[in-house]
Parts: structure tokens; sequence; C-alpha cells
């Protein structure tokens, strides 16, 4: 199999690349879960990431330090941070040879904002002016609108986006893979188009979605942007179990896998050598508190109950000392991210914690600790933490509540929980605001901490078009956050992926971008 | 007998309605909120949740969205999924997965399993009869996952016999390993109630007879002693046949093989009804189906045995 591959790789670069080859032929695999949909405005899921951020050219993408920079726009800018004017760069094609214009994206936000198409990305849009018109609080009312009021066509080349509210990290929020631009032809058929997307990107779709088994992808010949593949295709394999991807990778039969099962990693390691595939993401774990139980309103008992978590010692037990303790509310690979800014709150202190536990009072009844049973991990950590909890702090009665995985945020959603609970966050795009005020802001926090001065400096930050400003904002805010300490950042988790030694030059970057497919050359 | 046969047919009518509802109902009586749990962490504006329960009759009562999706399977649809793709679709591919995995295993045990079973039942006491004993007894005592990921690393990656997972090498290549490791465990018993049905038998007064009429040994064993001593086995493979259908979720999960185990596994855990119950309901169907040829052919192998 393998000698296969490397010959009819030979063959390929002999030639110089011409012509209808084998279907290994200059193209590699890659491993994840099976993706919910690849319509880019009706998905979330990181797995549909992985074939949507190949098969679309957004206005703008990440540079490898996270900064937005323009892909398909020629420009992105704004006076005030609520009008933006958004040039399209002219002359590129979708994979139909449709023209890429001003009203491709119109049309995809519209589509993908409006309430009755039941998008689920439509509230990524949220911050463009008339989306409530097109989704009305009231159970029973009808949208007022099936447009955007905000999203203006200017030309054939332009478009004029006013926005809610002054928010200058819209370029970023342009990155997200809902923004992507539709074809005429998908709005006529959004459900073949869900099927077999038409995309404006590198690479486009080579046949049908085979669900549950593969998705393939081969260059696209009309490409024009600055993503030019340097391979011919990238076929994503649908795998139910991790453990058996990670076999297959290392048979052989798999190319690029993001993702090795944590039990596994030291012997990849050790295996794959420099094929392994390390760095940080931008998850991250946090424990929350139930605010609206007053037990837990006492800022110092949170504080305290921060200190007595060994982020270290757990980050060596559970997760081979892969992780990485969080030091901050936001992970390292988010630009306005400091070193230290948690300060002594987050290092294990117990002596200090039992001091500030006594301050706060104690804690009367029973702790309960809340986590869904989607991966074991969880379970093993909080057994660590309570251990601590019952030492350190002399709470003895802790009991775990382990939930079923479809029903843990629905029970968070409801309020249900009687006591602190993990929680974690994956940037949609790397901005400090994306991870406060999705989960610290007044109208989105699932503690019920409010705080009119956290709530100003974000609103502030949102209106200031210098972004070293605004991040500048965006640290004072947090460190309201940290200090009130309604939710304890734990640790960042690490990318542990592997590849063959079939393809090289292999990035994964730790945003909805994923794997830079584009820039994998084969063997 | 045909008309025995028209009235076990006509016996899955009722069958059918009521396990289609209990499924329903069961599924109807998970907790938590399918949609709300598709968007995992992310947040989904209340219209669009609205929306989407509208769209899969989630707002109504448990009767009349149990009778919405009876009306939709009368007129050939098995609804979407809450994704919205068509369930007919979802299961076709994955019917025509598990019925190659399923018929893999299931001759590997009929095949194999009589055959060890025959060749230990006539040697009773001496070593081969020792050696299926201890080997069958060993495959029983260990669980198949340990045994599919220990047959997935010696014969896929160590030894490149078979392919590691997946179904690209389309049959018998890509099930060969998984239908061995999914079948062992009924091999194990074929083998046993082969082995201590014939053995038994072999002692029977008309074998006696038999052999004194003179008839050859291939005769009375063949003809004679192993026909009747395969009513259990049958009765056993009929019903494994039903077990391997709906049953193989974790050899599936091992090999990637995109199965109807693997989907009700995660159906289940996603609360899509549509699906549970179209897959459930054929795998119902199934069984009723196989224990009546299993039933039928008691009479073939047994003449005394006779419907009406």
């Amino acid at each position: 199999m393998a000698a296969v591959v490397l010959a009819a790789s030979l063959g390929l670069s002999a030639c110089g690349g011409g012509g209808d080859a084998g279907a290994s032929d200059g193209t590699f695999t890659a491993g994840h879960s099976e993706p919910d949909h690849l319509m880019p405005a009706n998905t979330t899921s990181s797995y549909s990431f992985d074939v949507i951020s190949e098969l679309f050219d957004n206005l703008m993408t990440l540079d490898r330090e996270g900064r937005a920079v323009p892909l398909a726009a020629e420009s992105v800018a704004s006076d005030d941070q609520k009008v933006w004017t958004i040039k399209v760069k002219p002359g590129q094609k979708f994979h139909n040879d449709e023209a890429v214009t001003a009203q491709s994206f119109a049309d995809a936000w519209n589509h993908a904002a409006y309430g009755p198409n039941g998008m689920g990305a439509n509230d990524y849009f949220s911050h463009i002016e008339g989306y409530g018109a097109m989704n009305p609080e009231d159970e029973n009312a009808e949208p007022e609108a099936d447009t955007l009021s905000g999203v203006e066509v200017v030309d054939e080349n332009t478009l004029e986006v006013t926005l809610n509210h002054p928010f200058s990290q819209f370029p970023l929020l342009l990155t997200y893979p809902a923004y992507a631009p539709m074809p005429k032809a998908g709005l006529k058929d959004p459900k073949a188009f869900d099927e077999r997307p038409i995309g404006n990107g590198p690479y486009m779709m080579d046949g049908e979605w085979e669900r549950n088994k593969q998705i393939k992808l081969v260059a696209f010949p009309g490409y024009t942007g600055p993503r030019k593949p340097k391979n011919k295709g990238v076929t994503w394999k649908s795998y139910s179990s991790a453990d058996t991807a990670y076999t297959d990778l290392r048979a052989g039969s798999l190319d690029v896998l993001q993702t090795i099962p944590s039990g596994k990693v030291p012997e990849a390691e050790k295996v794959f050598g420099d094929r392994f595939i390390t760095g940080e993401m931008g998850t991250i774990d946090y424990l929350g508190f139930p605010l609206f139980d007053k037990r837990f309103a006492e800022p110092d008992l949170r504080r305290a109950i921060s200190m007595v978590i060994d982020r270290e010692g757990i980050n060596k037990a559970v997760y081979n000392g892969a992780y990485f303790p969080a030091d901050s509310l936001l992970p390292s690979i988010i630009p306005g991210h400091r070193d230290n800014a948690c300060g002594e709150l987050c290092t294990y202190d117990p002596a200090k914690a039992k001091e500030l536990f006594d301050k706060a009072g104690g804690f009367e009844g029973t702790l309960e600790l809340y986590f869904s049973n989607a991966q074991p991990t969880y379970a093993q950590w909080m057994r660590i933490v309570a251990n601590s909890l019952r030492d350190n702090l002399g709470i003895q009665e802790i009991e775990f509540r382990q939930v079923p995985a479809s029903d843990y945020f629905s029970m968070l959603r409801a309020r249900e929980e009687k006591g602190p609970y993990r929680q974690n966050w994956e940037a949609d795009y790397p901005s400090p605001q994306n991870y406060l005020e999705n989960m610290w802001g007044s109208d989105n926090n699932r503690m019920g901490w409010k705080s009119e001065e956290f709530d100003e400096l974000i609103a502030e930050a949102n209106r200031t078009a210098d972004q070293q400003k605004a991040i500048g904002l965006y640290n004072r805010a947090e460190d309201i956050a940290i200090e009130e300490m309604p939710m304890i950042p734990l640790w960042t988790w690490a990318r542990q992926g592997g590849h063959s030694d079939n393809v090289g030059n292999v990035t994964v970057t730790p945003y909805a971008t994923g794997l830079l497919a584009h820039e994998v050359t084969v063997k | 007998m045909w008309r025995y046969v028209v009235r076990r047919l006509l016996q899955a009518v009722p069958v059918f309605f009521g396990t289609t509802l209990l499924i329903y109902a069961m599924v109807f009586a998970l907790p938590g909120d399918p949609i709300q749990a598709l968007a995992g962490d992310k947040p989904v504006p209340e219209n669009v949740l609205r929306t989407l329960r509208d769209r899969y009759n989630l707002n109504d009562p448990l009767l009349v969205q149990y009778a919405k999706y009876m009306w939709g399977l009368a007129q050939g649809d098995l609804g979407e999924n809450y994704t919205g793709q068509s369930v007919s679709e979802m299961l076709g591919g994955r019917w025509a997965v598990t019925a190659r995995l399923a018929l893999t295993a299931w001759l590997f045990e009929l095949v194999i399993g009589i055959a060890l079973g025959v060749w230990a039942g006539l040697r009773r006491g001496r070593l081969a009869d020792t050696l299926v004993l201890g080997g069958t007894t060993l495959v029983i005592a260990v669980p198949v996952f340990v045994l599919g990921y220990i047959a997935q690393i010696v014969f896929g990656l160590h030894w490149q016999i078979f392919p590691t997972a997946g179904t690209e090498d389309g049959w018998p290549m890509s099930y060969l390993l998984p239908g061995i490791v999914l079948g062992s465990l009924g091999l194990s018993y074929v083998a046993r109630l082969t082995r201590t049905s014939l053995a038994e038998n072999l002692r029977a007064d008309y074998v006696r007879t038999a052999r004194a009429k003179g008839l050859s040994k291939a005769r009375v064993i063949g003809r004679h002693t192993l026909r009747n001593s395969l009513i259990p086995v049958v009765t056993y493979l009929g019903v494994d046949f039903g077990n391997l259908m709906g049953g193989a979720i974790v050899t599936e999960g091992i090999f990637n093989l995109p199965g109807v185990g693997q989907q009700v596994f995660q159906s289940i855990q996603l609360k899509e009804g549509p699906v549970v119950v179209g897959a459930v309901t054929v795998l119902v169907l199934i069984f009723l189906l196989v224990n009546l040829v299993v039933d039928l052919l008691y009479g073939v192998l047994d003449p005394r045995i006779r419907y009406e």
C-alpha cells in the first residue's frame, strides 16, 4: 500500500503534475469526526470548519499570529466602528464559474440571519443592524424583514455594513466560517448546497458528501486567491472512534490526524518523532459558580476555591503534562493574553486559600460538582479538585453530578445546577472580546454575575478603533472578572496530532482555520 | 403449512405497531432538548430553536408526533433527523454495511462453528475436544473490544494482512477481520452446542440401530445424528443473526464501519426519534422473519414436527 502511494507520487513529480491520475496521486487524507453540515451558516462544529475553510474564502482570514488580514476582500475599513465599507476583490469565481461579488456575501448573510431558515450560526449575525427585525423575540410574531437592513450592496464590489453598536472586532468576526459567500445556485437549492457546497475557496467538492465515510476535495483550477494549494486535493475521512483513526494513522492509511486520544500520546510522541504535531489551542476550561445561589455570593470563597486547585498537578496527573495551566482568563494564543494576569489567585496556595475561606465564613451544606460525561478526564480532575477541597478547606460533604453530554448545556441554561460546574469556551475568532463578552458579559453569562463596570469597559473597547488600545480596555475588564472570580480559569487544551511521512509542511492553527490544507506538500 | 406462515406474518402487524409506539415513546421520554444539544455551547437564539422544533414536530404531544410519523411512514417517508437528513437515505447505506458485516460473521459462525463442534463431538474426551472446549472458553471470556483491538493491531497494523479500518476495500476484504471478531463469540456457542448435542445423540438407540443395520459411518453421522443434533444450533443461529444485525456497535466502532448499530447509538444520544424508530423497527421485522424461518426449519430437520 505504502509502496503504491510512493510510486504514484514519484510518477507525479516526474511529469510535473499534469492530467488525471490515480486517487492517491498528489492528494492526501485527513481524519476527523463526521461534520453536521457543510453549509457555512448552518454549523458551529469544528469538524465542519475543517472542510468549509478549504471550500470558501471569507472576506478576511487570520494570519499565523491570529490577526485579521484580507482574503476575498481588498479592504475592510470603518471610521466609527459602526459603518463598515468592504471592497471585494474583483475577478474571483465560485466553483461553478459564477462571479464572486458584494451581492454573494449579502445574499449569504441574509439567508443566515433570517430566523425561519433555522441556521445554526444565526446568532453570529446579531451584530448587524436589522437582525432584530428578522428574528422577533415574541413567540408568535412573524419576522418583519427577510433581509438585513444594515447590509447594503453599493456596487458590484462594494458592501456597506451598518452594525447595531460600534464593534471594532468586526474584521475578526468576518473570519468566522458563517460569513462565507454563497452563489445564486446555493440560494436556489440550499439543501443541495449543504450536500455539495459551491464555494470560492482553493478547493472544490469532488463528488457528493459521502456521509460517515469521506468528503473528497480537489484543487479548484479557477482559484485566483493567495491560498493556492501545494497539493492536488485532500480527502477528509470520518471516524467514529478516535482510537481507530490513530491506528489508521500508524498503519499509514491516514496522512494527517489533528487529535490523538490522550491515552496514546506518549506512544505517539515516540513513534512519530518530528511528525508529532503539538501546540496550544483556543479552548480553555473553566469552573463556574452559580451566583444565584447565595452560598457562592462571597468573592473570597470563590477565590479560595481557585487557590486550592493544583492546576500544574492536575495537568501532570490527567493530561500527561501536555495542557497549559491557566494564568489568565484567555489562552495564550489570543492577542491580549498577559502572562500571569491572574497572579496568586490562579496559584496553588492551600494556606492562603484556607485563610480566605474562613474569612468568607466557610461553606454550609453539600457541595455538588457538575460536569458532563463527554470526556472521561472531567471526572478524573474533578475528583482531584474534590480531594483538595476536602483536605485543604475542610468541606466534608462533596458530591459529583455527572450529567449526560446531551443534557448538560440545557441544564446550565435552565440554571438547574446547585454548585460549581465545568464549562469551556472555544474561540470563534481570536479576540479577548469573544471570550469576555460571551462568558462574563451581564447579558450572556451563565453565572448570574453582574458588573456594570465590566460591561462598560467591554463596550468602550468595542468602540475603540486602535486594536492596542482596545486590548488594553479588554484587559481592564478581564482584571475585574479575575478579581471577582465568578468563573475560575483552569487550563488551556493542547493540540496533539500527527502526520505520515507521505506529507510535509503540515500546520494546524489554533483557530477556526485549523489545518492549513493548501500548504501541505505530498511526497 | 402455508396457513401457519400467513398466521405468523399477520402476527407481525400488531408487533410492528407496538414496537414503533413503544420505541417512539421511549425516545420521547429521554431527558434533554435535542435541538439545543445540536448547538453544544454556542449561542442559538430562541426563535431559531423554535423554528427547528416546529420543523421536526417537537412541540407536539407524543401521540400527535407519533401519528405524524406513522402518516409519513404510510407514504413511504421515514422522516428526517434533526440536521435535515432523510432517514431512509441515512439508514440505506448503513443497512448495506451492517448486512455485509452480519452475514460475514454469521457465515463464519455457521461453517467454522459447526465444523469445530462436529470435530470435537466425534472425539469426545480426546485432545481435539479439549482444545475446542478450551479455545471457546477463552473466546467467551475475553470481551469483544479486547479481541477487536488486538486483531486490528496484529493483523492490520503489524502484519498488514487486512486493512486496519474502513470500508474502502469493499466486501470481503474490509469485512473479514471485523466479521471474524464479531462472529467469534457466536462461533464458540455454536461449536459447544453442536459438540454436546452431537455427543449426546451418538449414544442414542436409533444410532446404534443404524450402525447395526450396517449403514456407513458417514451416513449415520451426516444423515441421522447431525441432522437431529442441529435443532438447538439452528435456534441459536437464528436468534444470533438478529443480534449481529443490531448489536455490532463495538465492532463497528473499532473498525470504523458506518453501520446501523452505531447510528442507533448516536441517535439515542441525540434523541433522534425518527432514526431510532426507523432502524429498530426494521430490526424487529428481521427478528420476526428469521424466527419464522427457524421454526420452519425445525420441520425440515425433524419430520415429526408439523405446522397446521
